[in-house]
């Protein structure tokens, strides 16, 4: 990528910050004019990545940089109905619902009645408002650091969702997070920032669902911040199902303390240009994590998963599965790196990174890094590449099952033990029903009647 | 119902099958026999349609029927079965929807609308009694966790549930205790009567005395080199397969 590009996209999003700081002129100094001061600094100091950089070696850029993203607080806001949004949301379950459209919090596309004593569910912006001092401690923890990507998150951070639980808060339901992102006139920058408390004993289960719509292309840029106390318990599923020509970066950071469990589901779909960035952070003993991913590309799509767990205390297990299907001229990378520092004696931790070529052009670059300072410890990880398995495409047609549907049971067999794991029943369906859809595969259902 | 003539086949470039001739009618049993690495597995394949394998020259013809033309799934509905030596595990996929897709599939190929819940049931009700199957094999996932006895016992499953012409058993009995085996004959000789056709391929005489063949087969080097009633396979049992494998040499030679 040549420099030119970086410095060009760099101008772009600096000029709009003046514009940005000019509408919010009205609007006292918080703690996101704070965050932004700060990150312009560092916004300044760092270039896009490119090739060279080895973190971003097989993710290639240039294709977001060549867009004037605007950033989603400068454009008209595109309206839809309770009745609109519908068709974008996991259903078959009772869950608690906050929208997001362009990251922008929209309450009637909301569904925040009743919630639980000491939960809150809410939006960044209007918390920042209201109650700072709730998140005065968190909102700055990650977010701002590591790259240029995060600090443009920092910059044009305005809203994003927050979940607050008490200590002891058990959740009834999921909590569905709705990210609506894209619109007909304008090629927008989604800049959420978002922050998850889960206190001492609480526990929580969230769906977040990032969705495309509109015909223009899209930045969706975003951050979570996860923070997860003593013996509290998350359930992470981001599923993300974006248009195909959009760009999706975003960064999960999660600090796990001790007796803590943390799942999470990573499913990729959509989008030319999909990159995750999940670090964890076992900060006390006995944690638990548990990281799944699903990922799904055809076209020229690329998607790019680069997961982290650092076991800084010992006796913790951690746990990841991988699981990629690659079709046409797509492209998948994997970069699982696990750290145990000097003294986490007693870890346990497990990654498995498999992936399926349905096409001769398609390609997965996998990368397990295993960086272990104690000696104590179990650490195991193995990575598969293969094709479908030609000997039992053959016994299922032996059976007289067409070849097109014998290949979609292969596939929904490959996706198996990563959706099987899901603890939302009528979520799994719905998601092997987006796989056989995206590789325009003859479905294949699994209920008998 | 099965015409096989002349029949040669390739294993990654190197010729197993070196002109197979067999005919197999309605109502007949016929044991496939011979030594390891003669060929038999690579007929069983052969037949049912296997991509790995290579015809390169001879017939099949089935029912009147050009074998070599149809694909695997045609091949199956046209009433074609093979039960697997080694049954493949597929995760996710219950046995109860695998065999209810195929059997689907066929009907919708004769014309038949496809079973009901209830016929569909009761049906899976029926043969697995006669396998003396739990229940909770038929709702688990193809395979998966099976022990090498169950999956057997599940190929032997599907061919009643499917029903076909001609069952092709690709060393059924390996693996199996003396009970299982029992089971498994059992299960095949419930589902041969005198309109369809069964080929039991094996090593061991074993099998045999529960599934009684009308014609035993012997398979050397890629060819049939003896055949006869199942007697012969007795003879096998008896005095191995060294005395027909040399004789026929010393008889070609000569």
């Amino acid at each position: 990528m040549n420099q030119n590009l970086s410095e060009k996209a760099k101008d772009w999003y600096l000029q709009n910050i003046d514009i940005l700081s000019k509408r919010l002129n009205g609007s006292s100094k918080n703690l996101l004019s704070e965050l932004r001061e700060k990150s312009k600094k560092k916004f300044l100091e760092l270039d896009f990545p490119n090739r060279k950089n080895e973190e971003w070696r097989f993710t290639d850029v240039t294709p977001i940089l060549k867009h004037n993203f605007i950033p989603s607080i400068l454009i008209d806001k595109t309206k839809f109905t309770p009745e609109e949004i519908k068709k974008y949301l996991f259903t078959g379950f009772d869950f608690y619902l906050i929208t997001f459209v362009n990251g922008i919090f929209e309450e009637d596309l909301s569904e925040l009645k009743n919630l639980p004593n000491g939960l809150i569910v809410g939006s960044l912006n209007k918390i920042l408002k209201d109650k700072p001092e709730l998140i005065h401690d968190n909102i700055d923890k990650f977010s701002s650091e590591q790259n240029i990507f995060n600090a443009l998150n920092s910059i044009y951070a305005y809203d994003g969702f927050v979940i607050i639980a008490d200590k002891n808060v058990v959740l009834d339901k999921p909590i569905q997070i709705l990210f609506l992102n894209g619109n007909n006139e304008n090629e927008v920058l989604v800049s959420p920032k978002n922050l998850i408390i889960a206190n001492n004993n609480s526990q929580l289960s969230v769906i977040i669902n990032y969705k495309g719509f509109g015909n223009k292309n899209y930045f969706m840029n975003s951050t979570v911040d996860v923070f997860i106390g003593e013996s509290a318990l998350i359930d992470y599923y981001k599923i993300q199902d974006e248009n195909d020509d959009s760009f999706h970066i975003e960064k999960i950071d999660t600090v796990q303390n001790a007796k803590s469990i943390f799942t999470q589901f990573n499913i990729s779909f959509g989008g030319s240009l999909v990159r995750n960035d999940i670090n964890s952070k076992l900060a006390g003993e006995f944690t638990e994590t548990h990281y799944y991913g699903l990922y799904l590309a055809q076209d020229n799509q690329h998607v790019s998963n680069y997961t982290f767990i650092d076991h800084a205390k010992p006796n913790c297990m951690s746990n990841e599965l991988y699981k990629g299907i690659l079709d046409d001229n797509s492209h998948g990378v994997f970069n699982g790196k696990i750290f145990v520092r000097p003294g986490a004696q007693k870890t346990n931790a497990y990654q498995q990174n498999k992936a399926i070529l349905l096409s001769k052009n398609a390609k997965i670059n996998t990368k397990p890094q295993l960086e272990i300072f104690a000696d104590d410890v179990k650490c195991t990880h193995g990575a598969a590449v293969g094709h479908l398995d030609e000997e039992a495409e053959f016994y299922i047609r032996s059976r007289g099952v067409p070849q097109e549907l014998a290949k979609s049971i292969l596939i929904r067999a490959f996706a198996y033990d990563v959706i099987e794991s899901m603890k939302i029943e009528e979520l799994k369906e719905q998601i092997n029903h987006i796989i056989f859809e995206k590789l325009h595969q003859v479905e294949f259902q699994n209920n008998l009647y | 119902m099965l015409i096989i003539k002349n029949l040669h086949a390739n294993v990654e470039g190197k010729e197993i099958l070196k002109g197979i001739n067999l005919e197999v009618k309605a109502g007949e049993i016929h044991a496939i026999m011979g030594p390891n690495g003669s060929g038999k597995s690579t007929l069983a394949n052969v037949l049912a349609g296997n991509k790995g394998y290579e015809v390169t020259e001879g017939e099949i013809w089935f029912e009147g029927k050009n074998l070599l033309e149809l694909e695997p799934e045609e091949r199956a509905r046209e009433g074609v079965f093979l039960a697997f030596q080694y049954p493949i595990e597929i995760p996710g996929v219950s046995n109860a929807t695998f065999l209810k897709t195929a059997i689907n599939e066929k009907r919708k190929h004769i014309g038949l609308p496809e079973l009901t819940p209830k016929e569909f049931l009761d049906l899976m009700k029926e043969k697995s009694k006669i396998l003396g199957m739990d229940d909770s094999l038929i709702s688990r996932s193809v395979n998966v966790g099976f022990s090498g006895g169950e999956k057997k016992r599940n190929e032997i499953f599907q061919l009643l549930m499917l029903n076909p012409k001609l069952a092709i058993l690709d060393e059924t009995d390996s693996g199996l205790d003396i009970d299982a085996l029992k089971i498994v004959a059992n299960g095949v000789n419930v589902f041969h009567n005198d309109e369809n056709a069964v080929i039991v391929v094996t090593h061991y005489q074993r099998l045999l005395n529960y599934i009684v063949p009308d014609y035993v087969h012997v398979l050397s080097k890629g060819k049939i080199v003896k055949s006869g009633g199942k007697e012969l396979a007795l003879e096998l049992e008896e005095k191995g397969y060294d005395w027909i494998t040399s004789d026929e040499l010393e008889s070609q030679n000569a």
